[in-house]
């Protein structure tokens, strides 16, 4: 099969462009010798099947950054018959440098000068036939994001494709040589490109005064963050709700009567383990799909390279960067999407540091577990109080978590982002975006959280003839086990079976201390009153907060880092932290009243 | 005088950059080169990064790191 690379610049509307050409029909996949995923397509052109690739944006071919070695390990091993350089019209001064770079590869090559809608209305000029005659193949001009030019550009790809039927290897020596091409950009841009020596200032401008003001641009960033974060779980809760109601009557109406004449166990293993296991997936595809979707509008409307130089200041203190910032915030509705969402940063320190910190974001599940806590045990008075200091908390352990890891997960790349112009989202792609944010997630880690799943359920249910979460279980034989450990903190054992079911999903706490106390959950309120003095309860909930990021979170680490070393860090080190703060709280609040 | 000393709205040419040629190689990328213009547009409250304008390209850099690029103001 036919193979072109589609390559450019960050910022030049590639992706747009691999969207348009493909559609809905890529795929996420890994190649020999490259690291990172990468998103593919097959498209017919003309009678050839041709397989399309979007490798990562990239600055320099020579460059030693992550995503340009990427591109090079990419060249290097994969033969292809094309190579398709998007550049942005509006920033060819500097982005010809990179087919100029491109040239010495010996690969055919085929030019696509974007945005050329943007680049007109600057007034920009460009001689594609001094263009075509330097860099040694068609050149042509699109917008990607209104499709104008895309049936030339699928006319050019066919052309192209006859007059180079035979995959061809880029020339090993290229990678080596750092060809000194600044004389030969000089003389090219000032050959092709006209553009005025005063531009006017922009609507960007004028947007840019206010949005990034000195003191009005934190202001408006939270704002902007609160509105964004309504908006993501105004929607997505409902829908969560409603997967979860769906999921209930399947359980009730179809899948206990079909169980019914089955022996216990496997009863039991076929509800509570399996379908509560596949269930717990599905309860997060909802808000998988909103949050990719609104994600994809700040990103693509460039507020978020705004949103890294107003809180750069504070982040980079933690090794941090503004873009981590936001995903933190966007934990606080759920962990699971903002870990993936961790994807728009390119250094993979950064992006470890940040998935590291995200789970100490009191999501809305653990929100469930200490409102209804919280309520049984504080005065209405002191509630609110209670409730702040936990939020205060999640904080304090995330920025302490951040500083005292800066330095194991370093990024070596320096904060040199571009701030694009304002630009509305391509509507269009918003589907396609968060549809195979969805199937990612399903894919990476959705295994992980049946079999997980299992496994507690298996804790919780063996031997089969002892009660549910009771004291004969596994999960009982644990917690007995681990009396000596969670004594000092005021958790009993009770609990502490709790808290193992708090690992599968916060959601279920609640529900699982009203069976482990063996009463309806309408009981479960005056329970814990009459169990649990405030401290106890207190420090139950510190421990709740931190002690671990739930499984699905978890799973999203681990597929999305590719390293159970990151995973396994990120479940260890919550826990010691979790207890040592919990220790701390308890023994100095027992001292002192 | 170096990028980061620039004033908002001051213009400079980069005169030299001192920066390991990893870095040296991404600034080119950003089109930040030898004899190239510059305008500071803004710098971020509490010592934060600086926006400047390099052609038709905003970029945002630590001041740290702009303190590595020396420029004639002009």
């Amino acid at each position: 099969m036919k193979r072109v690379a589609v390559l450019g610049m960050p910022n030049t509307g590639k992706s747009t462009l691999f969207n348009r050409l493909t559609g809905a029909g890529a795929h996420v996949g890994n190649w020999p010798g490259v690291t990172v995923d990468l998103l593919s397509a097959k498209l017919l052109l003309g009678d050839a099947m041709v397989e399309v690739v979007d490798l990562p944006g990239f600055y320099n071919l020579h460059g030693f950054s992550e995503d340009e070695q990427v591109v090079r390990r990419f060249l290097e091993t994969q033969p292809v018959n094309l190579l398709l350089v998007v550049l942005n019209s509006c920033q060819l001064d500097r982005q010809l440098a990179l087919p100029l770079q491109l040239k010495e590869l010996g690969v055919p090559m085929v030019i696509l000068l974007n945005m050329t809608d943007e680049a007109g209305r600057l007034g920009i000029r460009i001689d594609a036939g001094k263009l075509e005659a330097a860099l040694g193949g068609p050149v042509r001009a699109l917008s990607a994001k209104f499709g104008q030019g895309l049936v030339e550009v699928k006319d050019v790809l066919t052309q192209q494709l006859r007059e180079h039927p035979k995959l061809s290897q880029a020339k090993p020596a290229a990678f080596d040589q750092d060809v000194r091409i600044e004389q030969e950009l000089d003389a090219l841009v000032s050959a092709s490109v006209a553009s005025p020596i005063h531009l006017p200032p922009s609507a960007t401008d004028k947007l840019d005064r206010v949005l990034l003001h000195p003191w009005l641009g934190l202001p408006i960033f939270f704002l902007m963050m609160f509105l964004l974060f309504q908006a993501i779980y105004g929607l997505g809760s409902p829908l969560q709700d409603a997967m979860s109601w769906l999921l209930d009557h399947i359980k009730t109406d179809a899948v206990e009567p079909f169980t019914a004449a089955w022996p216990a166990a496997l009863r039991s293993l076929a509800v509570d383990g399996l379908f509560d296991g596949i269930g717990t997936v599905l309860t997060f595809l909802p808000i998988i799909a909103v949050f990719f979707m609104l994600m994809a509008i700040i990103e693509d409307s460039g507020y978020l390279a705004r949103a890294a130089f107003l809180t750069d200041a504070l982040m980079s203190r933690l090794g941090l960067d503004g873009r981590a910032f936001v995903m933190q915030l966007m934990g606080f509705g759920c962990n699971v999407p903002a870990i993936m969402g961790t994807r728009i940063m390119r250094s993979s320190g950064l992006r470890a540091l940040t998935m590291l910190i995200i789970p100490f974001s009191l999501c809305s599940a653990r929100l469930q577990v200490m409102v209804f806590v919280i309520a049984a045990v504080f005065s209405p008075r002191m509630a609110p109080v209670a409730l702040f200091t936990l939020y205060l908390t999640s904080f304090v352990a995330a920025f302490l978590t951040a500083f005292l890891f800066r330095k194991r997960y370093h990024s070596h790349e320096p904060l040199l982002l571009e701030l694009p112009p304002y630009r509305l989202p391509t509507w269009r792609f918003l589907g396609v975006e968060s549809w195979r944010a969805v199937k990612q997630f399903l894919a990476g880690a959705g295994g992980f959280i049946v079999v997980g799943v299992l496994l507690v359920w298996f804790m919780t249910h063996f031997p089969f003839d002892a009660a549910p979460a009771g004291p004969d279980t596994l999960a009982g034989g644990l917690a007995e086990l681990m009396r000596p450990i969670f004594a000092p903190l005021g958790i009993d054992a009770l609990l502490s079976i709790a808290l193992l079911f708090g690992f599968v999903a916060k959601e279920i706490v609640i529900g699982a201390l009203a069976v482990i106390y063996g009463v309806g959950p309408d009981q479960l309120s005056g329970v814990l009153t009459a169990r649990l003095d405030w401290v106890q309860a207190y420090s139950f909930l510190i421990f709740t907060l931190i002690y671990t990021p739930c499984l699905s979170t978890v799973a999203a680490i681990r597929s999305e880092s590719k390293s159970w070393r990151l995973a396994l860090l990120a479940t260890a080190w919550p826990l010691t932290l979790a207890w040592a703060a919990s220790f701390l709280f308890y023994q100095a609040a027992r001292a002192l009243t | 005088m170096t990028l980061n000393q620039l004033s908002p709205n001051a213009c400079g040419v980069i005169e030299a950059i001192h920066a390991g040629q990893d870095l040296r190689r991404r600034l080119c990328g950003l089109g930040l080169r030898l004899g190239i213009r510059v305008r500071v547009i803004r710098h971020s409250p509490l010592n934060g990064p600086m926006q400047i304008r390099v052609g038709h390209t905003d970029l945002i850099l630590r001041r740290s790191e702009a303190a590595n690029i020396d420029v004639i103001p002009t």
